[in-house]
């Protein structure tokens, strides 16, 4: 089976250890990834700011990039995904952009919804030794309705010792273009999130969206944490002592 | 009370000083109210299905509004009612002040009723010397402090009792100690000469039974009824999306409402007035007025996800489950509605010029449209709003600052276009590296330093597209 990586702009200028361990993963369960290069941004910073003239040339030049194949988009984002799902939305009903958009839509997946949902996996075959807690990403748990496929995928990993974080499900304070346009909210809401994270014991918070993981892991690095800020994909791709 | 904001409501200015204290009283009483909420919900499995039904029938009657305001209008009459039809909160306030001028009044008591803070109906009527008192406990003592609600549901949510007690003691001249039963009791005293003495009682209304021409009002203190029923005059202002077609909706609806709002199975008192006293014996007012309240309804209904809008009945929940709400409280909404469905009332109300800061006031985390009784599409609506700000539309021009555009512009055609994605993506690395200190940059120039003002940046690593091609040679 083939499938076509949609790395997103955020994985692939700061995650670039996720992306691989994404890529190795996928072939270790069989699977041939390939990669568009033309790829960029998918427009979600443009559309969730107000700015859909924007959003719409990028979200254009996204389907073009990805039309080529008829295989299957993986992304290890949830929000970026959405933002893929709304594109309908920026084209006129009828026409041929707004066809194709509902068609690539459909066939976008995020890699635990991938994984869990269309493949039917749950366990990857990972080895992580370690005390772990989760944050659960807004656009993971309600933006796409996965409520607990990271977490069965996470219980399924030899080993790994998992602590409920308090608040679990509750925003880290990101929100994109809400975190420059309000930082002392933002901050205010990370802060929240770092005390009950310090507060699990666990040595790894593990975070299945760059954007909050971005923001957890530079929230975890101000308080002087020495807890380990992790995309859940590298924990899923761990064979060992990571 | 809470007059109308006629400046560009400031949430950033407002929210950057914000006390400790603000947070902390509010966490916990909305936390309380969502663990009930949560519990009631759980004991209905039902509840999906019943979020839906009320959906559709919010909705349903949204979309045949005109039909079902006109049976409401005829029953209205039909039961006794003196009906008014006010097009803005001006046309409103004349109305009221007009019936108190013509029944000599001089003293009103009052229920909480988010129709007449949205009219800033009291200071209206103060202002033309009628005095007016608050009778719900939380609105009563906020009308002491001289501010409007801090919350839908719970209008002094914000104010510890330490601080109410303070209050009472400057206000009444009365000591109190900071207990909540001893507050309660100096105020119910107070309220007691209140409802024997007003000429005139004023109350808004939660729902508007149109095939019987019912109000319905729910409270959980007794002094809606107070007001309702021991004053000569009653005077309801309703917001026209106030409407349901009949009881057996409205039984839905309050199933719906209690539970979300305060976690209970049904509000303490569910009051039902169907016109005034008809006979000597009867309880009720001897004369009922309603005031029928557009003030820019009709323009929201014209456009299916604006309509969706008004399908909210007032219940609180987006707020008690709301991250930023719980952080900055009601008044960073600069208007007598907050939390989700004030950050995208507001701005339909009074125009994006007045609110462009209020959409942006989320992080689109989807917490209050999951909660939502009546599926309001709160993140659906807030991009809407975000887009009336930066491109406007049909009925409003684009407001948003040059800053924001040209960032918005020069970052679609930076990420847009794949050489210069590429090329960004290769140069960053280097052009960082005056402000890196390890695996992190401290601190960047305005206005990105309003990101590491929080917490530092992550440096820009990108190496995937190499480690490909070295990955797939190696095959
Ligand atoms: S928008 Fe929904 S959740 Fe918020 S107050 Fe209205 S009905 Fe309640």
């Amino acid at each position: 089976m083939h499938v076509q990586l949609f790395i997103t702009c955020l994985g692939e200028n700061f995650f670039p250890e996720m992306l691989e361990s994404m890529t190795t993963l996928l072939e270790r369960l069989g699977i041939t990834p390939c990669f568009p290069s033309e790829q960029t941004c998918c427009g979600q910073p443009q559309y969730n700011s107000g700015f859909e003239a924007e959003a719409r040339s990028m979200a254009r030049r996204w389907m073009r990039t990805f039309s080529h194949s008829d295989a299957p988009i993986i992304s290890p984002s949830g929000s970026c995904v959405e933002m893929v799902r709304h594109y309908p939305h920026l084209f006129p009903e009828g026409s041929e952009e707004h066809t194709l958009a509902i068609e690539l839509a459909a066939r976008t997946f995020e890699f635990t919804e991938f994984l869990v949902r269309q493949l039917g996996v749950t366990d990857v075959g990972a080895h992580f030794p370690h005390r772990v807690t989760y944050h659960a990403s807004c656009h993971l748990l309600r933006g796409l309705g996965l409520r607990d496929e990271a977490k069965r995928l996470l219980a399924a990993v030899r080993d790994l010792e998992f602590i409920t974080l308090t608040e679990e499900e509750t925003c880290c304070g990101f929100g994109g273009i809400f975190s420059v346009l309000y930082p002392e909210v933002s901050g205010a809401m990370l802060e929240n999130k770092v005390r009950h994270i310090i507060a699990s014991g666990a040595e790894y918070v593990v975070v299945g969206e760059a954007g909050c993981l971005m923001n957890i892991a530079g929230g975890l690095h101000k308080a002087g944490s020495a807890i380990h800020p992790i995309h859940l994909i590298e924990v899923l791709a761990a064979q060992g002592g990571a | 009370m809470s007059d109308t904001p006629t400046t560009p409501i400031e949430f950033r200015r407002y929210t950057q000083n914000l006390s400790p204290a603000i947070p902390i009283a509010i966490q916990q009483a909305t936390g309380q109210f969502f663990e009930k909420r949560n519990a009631r919900v759980a004991e209905l499995p039902e509840w999906e299905l019943l979020r839906d039904v009320g959906h559709r029938l919010r909705l349903h009657t949204l979309e045949h509004l005109d039909a079902y305001l006109e049976q409401a209008a005829t029953s209205l009459s039909a039961a006794g009612v003196q009906v008014h039809w006010a097009m803005n909160g001006a046309e409103a306030n004349a109305v009221v002040l007009d019936i108190a001028r013509q029944h000599n009044v001089k003293t009103i008591a009052k229920v909480k009723s988010m129709a007449t803070e949205e009219i800033a109906l009291n200071t209206a009527l103060q202002a033309a010397g009628f005095q007016i008192t608050e009778t719900d406990l939380g609105e009563f003592i906020i009308q002491l402090a001289g501010l409007g609600p801090s919350h839908i549901v719970v209008p002094a949510v914000h104010l510890k009792k330490e601080e109410i007690a303070q209050l009472f003691k400057e206000k009444l001249g009365v000591e109190a100690p900071p207990d909540p039963e001893q507050l309660t009791a100096i105020a119910r005293a107070r309220l007691r000469e209140v409802f024997l003495a007003a000429d005139m009682g004023i109350s808004g209304a939660n729902f508007l039974v149109a095939e019987t021409g019912t109000l319905v009002m729910v409270t959980n203190e007794g002094n809606g009824r107070m007001c309702t029923t021991l004053p000569d005059l009653h005077v309801a202002v309703v917001a026209i999306d106030k409407v349901v077609p009949d009881w057996e909706s409205l039984a839905t609806l309050l199933k719906l409402l209690a539970r979300s709002a305060t976690g209970q199975k049904l509000s303490t008192y569910t009051n039902f007035i169907t016109g005034p006293r008809k006979t000597k014996g009867e309880h009720g007012p001897r004369e009922l007025h309603v005031v029928l309240l557009d003030n820019g309804r009709s323009r929201m209904l014209a456009s299916p996800l604006t309509r969706e809008t008004l399908k909210c009945i007032r219940c609180g929940s987006c707020l008690n489950v709301c991250p930023v709400y719980k952080q900055v409280g009601g008044y960073a909404y600069g208007w007598f509605i907050s939390g989700p469905i004030g950050a995208v009332l507001t701005p339909q109300l009074l125009g994006t010029k007045i609110a462009a800061e209020l959409p942006y006031a989320s992080t689109l985390c989807g917490a209050c449209a999951e909660v939502c009784p009546v599926k309001v599409p709160l993140l659906d609506l807030l991009r809407h709003l975000r887009r009336r700000v930066a491109e406007g539309d049909a009925t409003t021009t684009p407001i948003v600052s040059p800053v924001l555009r040209g960032v918005a512009r020069g970052s679609a055609i930076a990420l847009g276009t794949p050489w210069l994605y590429r090329l960004g993506a290769r140069l960053m690395p280097l052009l960082q590296v005056p402000v890196r200190r390890g695996n992190w940059i401290p601190s960047l120039p305005a206005p990105l330093n309003r990101w590491t003002m929080v917490r530092p940046f992550m440096p820009f690593r990108a190496r995937f597209r190499r480690w490909w091609k070295h990955h797939k040679k190696n095959e």
